[in-house]
C-alpha cells in the first residue's frame, strides 16, 4: 500500500484528503480569495528579473510563470458539512535552456532575491544535466505576443458566491436523494481559479484568469437483507465555467432515453440527486446481464472517458516517443502508422479533434504554458490518424514547425510539459436523435455515465463499465441491467463505430484530475461527443459470488 | 534546512500555541527535503529538488473547527496563522462528528530515519541513472526510470498536552527496460529507508533480463490459470482488500466487509494460511509510530487464520460503537513461506509467472472485483521451468477469491513499504488478451 493510499484511508471523513496534495495550497478564509493578488506591473518586473538573470548566466531561452492558484472545495455527507476548504498557492516557476538542456526551479519567495536564486538553480540544473543530453533541445518558433491577457468567459465568479449558498445547495441535493430512498449520499463542489502570468525571452507577457467548476455526488442505496448496495454517480460534468453552471437552466436539459435527465452547460443538482436515488434503488433489483455481443449506445457522459483513454492518451507524442514508458506507458499509435497516412484508427465517420479553445471546456485558455496561442487541430479525420498532441520541443520530431499549444503545469512549482488538450468526437452531420438510434438497435445496451475504466500501457485492450445500463431489444428499452462491462481493442472498437447522433445531443464531459508524469501532475480536460453507436462489442458479466 | 530537530519543532509549535484563544488548538509541523531524477530514451529528461515546510493549525470552538496553513515561522506569521484558523472556525458550520484533540500519548521510537539517505546528492542520482542507462544501451535496450529520495519530519502539539515527533527517510526507484525492437519489456521496483540497502545496478539488471527474456511473446488462450504473483503483482490486489478494512463503511452496509447488522469481524473470509498485520517497528519495513491525528500506531493484526480480526475504526465511529479506535496502519505485512521464486516455479506443472499488474480499477465494490492487466514480464511455466514469454492478459479477479485459491506462500519481499510474499494462486481469472508490450 502506497503512502498516499494511507492518507486516503485515514478515515477522517474529510474529503479534502482525497485530493492530490498538489491541488492544495495554504488555507485561507473565503473572503481572502477576493484579494487582488500581485499587481500586473509588479509581475512583469519580477518576471523580467528571472529572464534577465537567466540570460546573464548563459541561458539561450527562459520563461517564468508567476501563479496564484485559488481553490475552494465543499464536502458534505447526508445532512452534515464535512469540510469547507479555501486554499491559495502563490509562487514562481522558472524554466531555462542552457547548454541545450532544460533546467527548472521554483520558489514561493517572489522577491528579486528569491527569483534570482531560483533562476540560478534552474541554470545550474540545466548545465549539470547537459552532460547526459544526447541531442540539444530545439524549440519550434513562436512569435512574441507582447502584453496580452485572456479570461475564461464566466458569468458568476465562485469567489463572489457565499459559502453558505454552496453548502445549502449540496445539502438540498443530499436531502432530495434521502427523501427519494437513498441510504447515503456524499456530495462535493470543486471550484478552481488559476491566475497565471507567463513571460518568456521570446517577448511574451501573458496574463490569464482561468476558472473551473465541478459539482459531484455519489448516492448509495443499501438492501441490508440481501446484503447488496449500489451507488449512482452524478451526471454532471466538470466545466470551464463559473458558478453559473449550477443554475440548472431548463434550456440546457436534455431528455435521455428511459426518463433520464441529462445536462449540457447548466446543471440541476437537486433534480439529478432525486433521480439518482430512484435509480440506485432500481439498480438493486436490476437483471444481471447475459454476456455476449451487443450493439452499444454510448451517452456522452460515458463516451467521454472512452475517448480520453483510447484516443486522448495514445496520441500524446511524448508517450509515443517513450518519455512516459516508466509510468503510464507508451502507445500503439506509433510514428510509422501516422506516417503511412492510411492507418484506420476508426470507421469513416470517426472525426476526432484536439482543441484548446472550446467555450465551456476545461482545456480552454488563450495561450498554453509556454506562450503559444491556442487552437484546434485534427487528430483523426475520416477514420485516419492524421496528427498527435505536441509542444514546442516535440513538433520537430514529427516534421512540423508549429507547436500545437498544449503545454501545461499544474502549479507554479511544477515544470510544464505536454498535456492532453480537449479531445472530442465530432457530431454526426445528418439529423439523428438518441431515440432514432435506439429504434435502430435490435440487441443492445444503452450506457450512461462513468464507471470503472482500465486500459493497457499501449492502449490496445480496454474494459469500461458505466453508471447505469439499459437493455435495448428490437428498438426499445426494456429495462435496467447490472454487472455490465465491455472489453475491446481500441482499433477494432473505433472501426465498429456505426452512427453518431447530431449536434443537438453534443455535450462535454471531463476530468479534473487526469494524472501523468513523474512526479505526477494533474490536469483538467474535457471531451465532447454526441451519443454514438458501436456495433457488436463484447460485453462481460462482472457479477461474482464471494 | 527543512528537517527540524525535536527541540526546534517543539519550540516553533509552542510559540504558535501560545497565541491560541480557541477552546482547543492542535498544531502539526511537517518538513521535507526531496530530490529526483527522471530518465527516458536512455537519457536524463528531468531532475529536481524540493524543499517543503508547513505548519497547520486547527482551532476549535465547541464543534466548530477551522484549519489554516503557513510556511513561514516568524512570530508574526505564527500569530497570523493561529488567528486565521480561529476566524475560519467561527465561520464554519458545526460538525456533529467532531471529536476534539487527544490528550498525551505514549509512542514507540520509530526506526525509519537513516542519515546516509538524507545526505543523497545530485551526483548520486545521476550515477543511479547511469547505472541503468549504460547497461541498457550495451544490450540493445532502452531505459526509462525514476528515482525519488526524501528526508522528512513530522511533529504535533496540542492544547491538551500531546506532543509527537518523528523523522524518516525514503528512497523509491522504478525502471522500465524495453528492447529496441519493441517486443520485450521488463520492470523493477525498489524502496528502502536506508540507501546502503539499495543497488540500482542489480535492480536494473533484473529489469533488463526480463525485457530480453520477454521478447516475442506467444499468445495463449485467456481463462483460469495457476499463477505465481511476484510481490508487486500481489500487492496490487491486496491494496483493494486493505482499502476495504474500514469498519464504518462495513457497518453502513456498503462494503465487502458488511454483513447483516454489522461487519465481518470474526468471520473467515480467506484461506486459513493468510495472516495480515501491521507493525511500524518491523526492521524490514519500518514506519511512523503515530498518525497525523496523534494516535499511536502499534502492531495490529487484521487477518489471522483467514479470519477478520480487526477493522479500522475512526474515533467518532469507535465512540458510536463503544469500541476502542483502531487507526489505519503505516504498513502491511503478509505472512510468507520458505519457498523462493525458483522453488515456486519448480513445483508448478502448468502456470503463469506475473511480474506486475497494471491499471487496476474497482469493478464491483460489493465483491471487491478488480480488473487490470499484466505488464512488463509475463511467462508461461510448464513442468517446473519457464517455457516462453506470453502476451499480456486482462484479469477480472477479487483478492477474496484469490486468497481462497491460495496454493503456496513464498518468501516475503519489501514493496512500497509493505512486506508481501510471492504467492502461487490457482484458477486466477484472465478474461482477454492484450497486444501491449
Amino acid at each position: 500500500m502506497k503512502r498516499r493510499d494511507f492518507v486516503q484511508m485515514s478515515g477522517l471523513g474529510a474529503g479534502a484528503l482525497l485530493l492530490p496534495t498538489s491541488m492544495m495550497g495554504n488555507s485561507i478564509v473565503a473572503e481572502a480569495l477576493l484579494a487582488p493578488g500581485m499587481d500586473i506591473i509588479v509581475k512583469k518586473r519580477m518576471a523580467d528579473v528571472a529572464l534577465n538573470t537567466a540570460k546573464s548566466m548563459g541561458a539561450t531561452y527562459a520563461d517564468a510563470r508567476i501563479g496564484r492558484y485559488l481553490n475552494q472545495y465543499v464536502f458534505t455527507r447526508e445532512d452534515k458539512v464535512q469540510n469547507v476548504v479555501n486554499t491559495e498557492s502563490f509562487g514562481i516557476g522558472i524554466r531555462v535552456i542552457a547548454n541545450g538542456t532544460w533546467g527548472f526551479a521554483s520558489t514561493n519567495d517572489v522577491s528579486e532575491d528569491g527569483i534570482q536564486k531560483a533562476t540560478q538553480q534552474a541554470v545550474a540544473i540545466a548545465k549539470a544535466n547537459s552532460k547526459f543530453q544526447k541531442e540539444p533541445v530545439v524549440l519550434a518558433p513562436v512569435s512574441g505576443q507582447g502584453e496580452v491577457s485572456w479570461k475564461t468567459p464566466i458569468q458568476k465568479d465562485f469567489k463572489n458566491v457565499p459559502v453558505s449558498e454552496k453548502v445549502d445547495l449540496l445539502l438540498n441535493a443530499n436531502a432530495a436523494a434521502l427523501d427519494n430512498g437513498a441510504n447515503f449520499v456524499n456530495s462535493a463542489l470543486f471550484m478552481v481559479n488559476e491566475q497565471k502570468y507567463f513571460a518568456s525571452t521570446d517577448g511574451s507577457y501573458i496574463d490569464q484568469d482561468v476558472h473551473r467548476i465541478w459539482p459531484t455526488f455519489g448516492v448509495t442505496a443499501v438492501d441490508q437483507a440481501e446484503g447488496k448496495f449500489k451507488t449512482r454517480q452524478a451526471m454532471s460534468a466538470p466545466m470551464g465555467m463559473g458558478y453559473e453552471y449550477m443554475d440548472g437552466l431548463a434550456s440546457e436539459k436534455l431528455e435521455g432515453a428511459a426518463g433520464l435527465k441529462l445536462y449540457r452547460n447548466s446543471y440541476d443538482m437537486v433534480e439529478d440527486a432525486t433521480i439518482a436515488a430512484q435509480q440506485a434503488k432500481e439498480m438493486l433489483t436490476a437483471k444481471s446481464v447475459d454476456p455476449g455481443k451487443y450493439d452499444l449506445v454510448l451517452e456522452p457522459n460515458h463516451l467521454g472517458l472512452t475517448i480520453h483513454e483510447s484516443v486522448g492518451h495514445p496520441t500524446e507524442l511524448d508517450r509515443v516517443l517513450g518519455y512516459e514508458a516508466n509510468y503510464a506507458g507508451t502507445s500503439f499509435a506509433t510514428i510509422d502508422k501516422w506516417k503511412s497516412k492510411n492507418f484506420k484508427y476508426g470507421s469513416d465517420i470517426v472525426n476526432i479533434v484536439a482543441d484548446k479553445t472550446q467555450v465551456g471546456s476545461l482545456g480552454a485558455v488563450g495561450y498554453d504554458d509556454e506562450g503559444v496561442p491556442c487552437k484546434q487541430w485534427d487528430i483523426i479525420r475520416n477514420g485516419v490518424l492524421v496528427n498527435y498532441q505536441a509542444i514546442r520541443d516535440q513538433v520537430k520530431m514529427i516534421d512540423q514547425d508549429e507547436s500545437h499549444g498544449c503545454c501545461y503545469a499544474q502549479s507554479w512549482n511544477d515544470v510544464q510539459f505536454q498535456r492532453m488538450p480537449n479531445i472530442s468526437l465530432e457530431a454526426g452531420n445528418e439529423p439523428y436523435s438518441v431515440s432514432d438510434m435506439i429504434k435502430d438497435v435490435e440487441k443492445g445496451i444503452y450506457i450512461v455515465g462513468r464507471g470503472s475504466y482500465s486500459i493497457d500501457q499501449q492502449r490496445y485492450n480496454f474494459q469500461f463499465g458505466g453508471t447505469v445500463f439499459y437493455e435495448i431489444k428490437n428498438g426499445e428499452i426494456v429495462g435496467m441491467l447490472n454487472d455490465v462491462a465491455y472489453q475491446s481493442n481500441t482499433q477494432e472498437f473505433w472501426n465498429s463505430c456505426a452512427k453518431i447522433c447530431d449536434k443537438s445531443d453534443y455535450r462535454l464531459m471531463g476530468s479534473f484530475f487526469d494524472g501523468k508524469g513523474q512526479p505526477p501532475q494533474v490536469s483538467a480536460v474535457s471531451h465532447g461527443s454526441s451519443t454514438t453507436r458501436f456495433n457488436d462489442i463484447n460485453v462481460i458479466n462482472t457479477g461474482r459470488s464471494v | 534546512m527543512a528537517i527540524y530537530t525535536e527541540e526546534e519543532a517543539r519550540k516553533v509549535m509552542e510559540k504558535a500555541l501560545s497565541f491560541s484563544k480557541a477552546d482547543a488548538c492542535e498544531i502539526n509541523l511537517d518538513g521535507s527535503e526531496s530530490g529526483n531524477i527522471r530518465y527516458a530514451r536512455n537519457s536524463v529528461s528531468t531532475a529536481g529538488h524540493r524543499s517543503n515546510q508547513t505548519l497547520v493549525v486547527q482551532s476549535n470552538f465547541g464543534k466548530q473547527s477551522g484549519t489554516a496553513t503557513i510556511d513561514e515561522f516568524d512570530d508574526e506569521s505564527l500569530k497570523r496563522v493561529v488567528a486565521r484558523s480561529e476566524e475560519l472556525a467561527k465561520l464554519s458550520p458545526e460538525n456533529p462528528e467532531f471529536m476534539g484533540p487527544l490528550g498525551p500519548q505514549v509512542y514507540d521510537n520509530a526506526i525509519n530515519y537513516v542519515e546516509e539517505t538524507a545526505n543523497i546528492t545530485p551526483d548520486f542520482r545521476a550515477e543511479v541513472a547511469n547505472s541503468s542507462i549504460a547497461p541498457a544501451a550495451s544490450q540493445d535496450v532502452t531505459a526509462a526510470g525514476f528515482l525519488n529520495d526524501s528526508a522528512s519530519f513530522s511533529a504535533m502539539l496540542n492544547s491538551k498536552g500531546l506532543f509527537a515527533y518523528n523523522k524518516e527517510t525514503n528512497l523509491e526507484f522504478t525502471v522500465t527496460m524495453r528492447t529496441n525492437d519493441g517486443t520485450g519489456s521488463g520492470w523493477v521496483t525498489r524502496d528502502v529507508n536506508d540507501v546502503s540497502k539499495f543497488d540500482s545496478a542489480e535492480a536494473s539488471k533484473v529489469a533488463i533480463d526480463k525485457a530480453v527474456r520477454s521478447r516475442e511473446a506467444k499468445a495463449i488462450e485467456p481463462g483460469k490459470y495457476t499463477v505465481i504473483l511476484e510481490p508487486s503483482a500481489g500487492l496490487g490486489l491486496l491494496s483493494g482488500l486493505g482499502r476495504a478494512m474500514n469498519a464504518r463503511t462495513a457497518d453502513e452496509g456498503r462494503s465487502f466487509m458488511s454483513k447483516e447488522g454489522g461487519n465481518k469481524i470474526g468471520e473467515k473470509i480467506v484461506d486459513e494460511r493468510v495472516k495480515l498485520w501491521s507493525d511500524p517497528l518491523n526492521p524490514a519495513v519500518p514506519g511512523a509510530t503515530w498518525n497525523g491525528a496523534g494516535q499511536p500506531l502499534k502492531k495490529t493484526t487484521w487477518i489471522e487464520d483467514g479470519i477478520v480480526k480487526n477493522l479500522a475504526y475512526g474515533r467518532f465511529w469507535a465512540k458510536e460503537k463503544g469500541v476502542e479506535p483502531v487507526p489505519f496502519p503505516s504498513n502491511f505485512i503478509m505472512a510468507g513461506g520458505d519457498d523462493s521464486l525458483e522453488d515456486l516455479i519448480k513445483s508448478t506443472k502448468k502456470g503463469i509467472l506475473v511480474t506486475r499488474l497494471w491499471y487496476i480499477r474497482s469493478v464491483d465494490p460489493q465483491t471487491l472485483l478488480y480488473t487490470g492487466l499484466t505488464r512488463d514480464g509475463t511467462f508461461y511455466i510448464e513442468n517446473g521451468v519457464i517455457k516462453y514469454p506470453v502476451k499480456n492478459f486482462r484479469f477480472n479477479e477479487s483478492p477474496i477469491i484469490m486468497l481462497n485459491n491460495l496454493e503456496t506462500l513464498g518468501q516475503q519481499v519489501r514493496v512500497d513499504g509493505n512486506l508481501i510474499p510471492y504467492m502461487k494462486i490457482r484458477d486466477f481469472t484472465f478474461t482477454s488478451l492484450s497486444d501491449a508490450v
